[in-house]
């Protein structure tokens, strides 16, 4: 049975997540047209495409940026939009928004050479957190407890070719309890939320931390709600943490996963993005 | 059933797509279903600097 309706699926690979999201497809009869990232071709002009409306499920920045302007290009509404993943996937972007948004955030200093990010770190003051403006899993994030440490790290990213480590996104350490929460919205609803518990200062489930229930919590709930259309809205995954001052949002993740989150809260997360992706196409 | 191009063990196809992300269950090297008919695998794309979520 087919609604009609001919979802697009632009990924590069088949994750658990992926699979869910096509299995709920399949469920309330949309058509699939699979794009994957490292085959489709785009002409100025569209021919052949199929799709009414594109689910973004690529991993890659820099693919699901030009891609979703494309989709956009050829009149396809898409989730997340083309701005949307524009901003959350730059960290320096994301936290401008927030700001400006009123959204509680660590502080944060951005500095454009090696020079100034030494500066950028004493303004922040030891221990700070040196991330890249680009990338997720928590990679290539530093923890800096000195000077000393920090102008070595600065020498090491100073010598990565990748212009992306030519600039410095310093943030404060925030002290937190050995994890964070992440909170997933859809359309401007909050879904569900856990804990994401490790030893170790990065939490991200990536890098092994543990997914832990959180308890109804009305602030928490109102804050990603806030944060997501701060953004601008679609589907989302905001990141917080519980500092000495209260909640902060740290991130705004634009393709998230949820096999964790589905894990512990056995929300059916894949079954209420297609239903968000069936709105939009509506609409 | 094919063979894993890292260790040549023998891989099954059991409810998988193609795309689909899965563990070599001998060497545990990330492999993707390159096809489904005929069942044929390849090592999975290696994670970019640009990769995330």
């Amino acid at each position: 049975m087919n609604n009609g309706t001919t979802l697009g699926l632009f990924y590069t690979i088949i994750r658990p997540e992926e699979k869910w999201i096509l299995e709920a497809a399949a469920a309330r009869g949309l058509a699939v047209e699979r794009l994957a990232d490292d085959e489709v071709t785009f002409p100025l002009v569209q021919n052949g495409m199929k799709s009414d409306i594109v689910l973004n499920r690529s991993v890659s920045h820099t693919r699901s940026l030009y891609a979703l302007r494309f989709f956009e290009h050829y009149g396809l509404p898409t989730v997340n939009r083309y701005e949307v993943v524009n901003l959350c996937g730059d960290k320096i972007l994301t936290s401008l928004r927030l700001q400006e948004a009123g959204i509680p955030t660590p502080r944060t200093v951005v500095a454009l050479t090696p020079e100034a990010a030494l500066r950028a770190l004493d303004e922040v003051g030891y221990p700070a957190v040196l991330k890249p403006p680009i990338g997720s899993w928590g990679r290539l994030m530093a923890k800096v407890d000195d000077r000393e440490e920090a102008e070595q790290i600065i020498e090491h990213k100073d010598a990565l070719a990748s212009p992306m480590h030519s600039v410095f996104y310093v943030q404060e350490y925030v002290p937190k309890p050995d994890r964070d929460i992440r909170v997933q919205v859809i359309g401007g609803a909050f879904v569900a939320a856990i804990y994401r518990r490790s030893s170790a200062w990065r939490t991200n489930t990536a890098r092994g931390g543990e997914g832990e229930r959180v308890e109804p919590n009305a602030e928490l709930e109102e804050l990603a709600v806030k944060a997501a259309e701060a953004v601008g809205g679609g589907v989302l995954a905001v990141d917080l943490m519980e500092s000495p001052n209260g909640l902060v949002v740290h991130e705004v993740n634009h393709t998230p996963e949820f096999k964790t989150l589905r894990a512990v809260t056995g929300v059916d997360i894949a079954a209420k993005i297609v239903d968000y992706v069936c709105e939009v196409a509506r609409r | 059933m094919t063979q894993c191009p890292e260790c040549e063990a023998s891989v099954q196809l059991k409810d998988m797509i193609e795309g689909e992300i899965f563990s070599c269950p001998d060497c545990g090297v990330e492999l993707e279903v390159s096809s489904a008919q005929p069942f044929a695998v390849a090592v999975a794309p290696k994670e970019k600097e640009d990769w995330g979520e």
